[in-house]
């Protein structure tokens, strides 16, 4: 829950006001509606570092995409879809 | 992953190693104060390859660890509302509370979702107006903007069934609560990459000042944590105590701005329980006043009674750098991650669990 994951913003679907917006962003095919307030100069195309729905900086498609690999090759990925999540009941 | 050659930087991760091995001349204790990066030093057999005198302890940066029994109790206590929709963080399902955890109460027919994002749990609310939905908002500085948008956005949208049971602990406090304490043994500090991409680095200088203590800002990949020990032992050596950044590529001084506005537009600073530590005074977000209708404490009137912590654990030593999880005696036998004691055990990010999954069966590298 606590790592940020970077992704590509594929279009910019709600503006509520200039910085109040939303957008979709895939994350290797897993696409995902993005809080985008915090990252105002991000575009369509742009790569952002994503935290819990929320884009909290822009990086560059190299290091976004070493970074996307590396999370997913240590099963971090997963977090996008939490109902996927092995959440087991305890074993008493 | 656990061998240097399966590394993406192999050559690279192997120079640091050989850096690390020869300016290394004496015992030095640093700390990684975040799960994410206690994971990953685990998982990829970090901790075999270090000269022995560098000895990594495990700081408190899990939150799903520190998150106090009482706050999983009110957590609890809401889910069993009859009219609430209580929705979580993945992570915090297993943790066991005073009674049951989230996950027992969810089988016992509580209505408990699991979310990637807070703002997920503000359309559930506009989706149920008849029902009262509650985010149980966890986690460090990285986690409180999007806390804080949600209730920002529940507002804006007049989502007025919504509100939050905030558990937000701040990296600072905790590390001079370490710091202060009478038998720390930390020489040194990797601070969190992602905790610093919002807040920046200020606040660490006067802290690196005040204890003679470096502070490393260090992402979470192999080579970075690396890095990271690198840096941190060359300014030991050396004498230094400085604020220093191996991850700024992600890292500016002054953090993200718009973020920690959001932050202080939500929250204000307030005294915090941690789990196994105890209370370390303002190192904890609570919603502010201004947003106190989203405030699920207010909202509920909840006035638990503070409940006890289990005494078999000892994951307040680990934490606190003065134990390895190992060496707690319940450590394999009567805790694991099937049956946690506490809450190391459950998350991943947490130490026990990682030495858990992964110690065991590291082996040991040459270099
Ligand atoms: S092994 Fe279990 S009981 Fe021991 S410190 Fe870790 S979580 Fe607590």
């Amino acid at each position: 829950m606590c790592l940020a994951i970077p992704g590509k913003i594929i279009s910019i679907t709600q503006q509520l006001d200039d910085t109040f917006r939303f957008g979709k962003v895939s994350f290797g095919g897993i696409t995902k509606e993005i809080n985008l307030c915090m990252v105002p100069q991000a575009k369509v195309d742009d790569y952002v570092l994503v935290h819990v729905g929320v884009a909290i900086g822009i990086v560059d498609e190299e290091e976004a995409q070493k970074v996307f690999h590396y999370l997913k090759e240590m099963g971090e990925v997963e977090e996008l879809q939490p109902s996927a999540n092995n959440v087991q009941p305890a074993a008493i | 992953m656990k061998y240097l050659s399966e590394y993406r930087d192999a050559a690279t991760a192997e120079a640091y190693i050989n850096e690390l091995h020869r300016i290394t001349t004496q015992p030095w204790t640093i700390m990684e104060i975040c799960g994410g990066q206690t994971h990953s030093l685990v998982k990829n057999g970090i901790l075999d390859m270090l000269p022995p005198e560098i000895t990594m302890v495990h700081g408190p940066g899990c939150p799903v660890c520190v998150t106090s029994i009482s706050v999983i109790d009110e957590a609890v206590y809401l889910a069993q509302q009859p009219n609430v929709i209580l929705c979580s963080f993945g992570d915090m399902l297993r943790v066991p509370g005073s009674g049951i955890s989230l996950l027992e109460a969810k089988a016992a027919g509580a209505d408990i979702r699991i979310l990637y994002s807070p703002l997920e749990a503000v359309t559930i609310a506009q989706q149920n107006p008849g029902k009262e939905v509650v985010f149980f908002a966890v986690g460090f500085e990285t986690t409180a903007p999007a806390n804080a948008l949600s209730v920002i956005q529940a507002d804006r949208l007049e989502v007025h069934n919504y509100s939050i049971l905030a558990s937000h602990v701040l990296v600072p406090p905790a590390m001079e609560a370490i710091l202060g304490d009478p038998s720390n043994t930390i020489n040194a500090f990797l601070a969190a990459g992602h905790v610093c991409t919002i807040m920046g680095m200020e606040e660490y200088y006067p802290v690196a000042e005040k204890y003679r203590t470096p502070i490393v800002v260090t992402g979470f990949e192999p080579v970075d944590l690396l890095q990271g020990i690198v840096m941190a032992v060359q300014q030991l050596e050396r004498g230094e105590y400085k604020v220093e950044n191996q991850y700024a590529r992600y890292v500016q001084r002054e953090g993200n701005m718009l973020a920690q506005q959001t932050i202080r537009e939500v929250f204000s600073i307030s005294d915090r329980i941690w789990r196994g530590i105890g209370e370390i005074p303002q190192s904890g977000y609570e919603v502010n006043e201004q947003y106190s209708t989203y405030n699920a404490r207010i909202k509920f009137n909840l006035q638990l009674n503070a409940a006890q912590e289990n005494t078999a654990c000892i994951s307040g030593d680990i934490m606190k750098g003065l134990s390895k999880p190992k060496q707690c005696p319940n450590f394999g036998t009567l805790c694991k991650p099937e049956h946690p004691l506490g809450a190391p055990m459950v998350s991943s990010e947490g130490a026990c669990a990682a030495y858990y999954h992964y110690a065991n069966d590291a082996v040991a590298m040459t270099v």
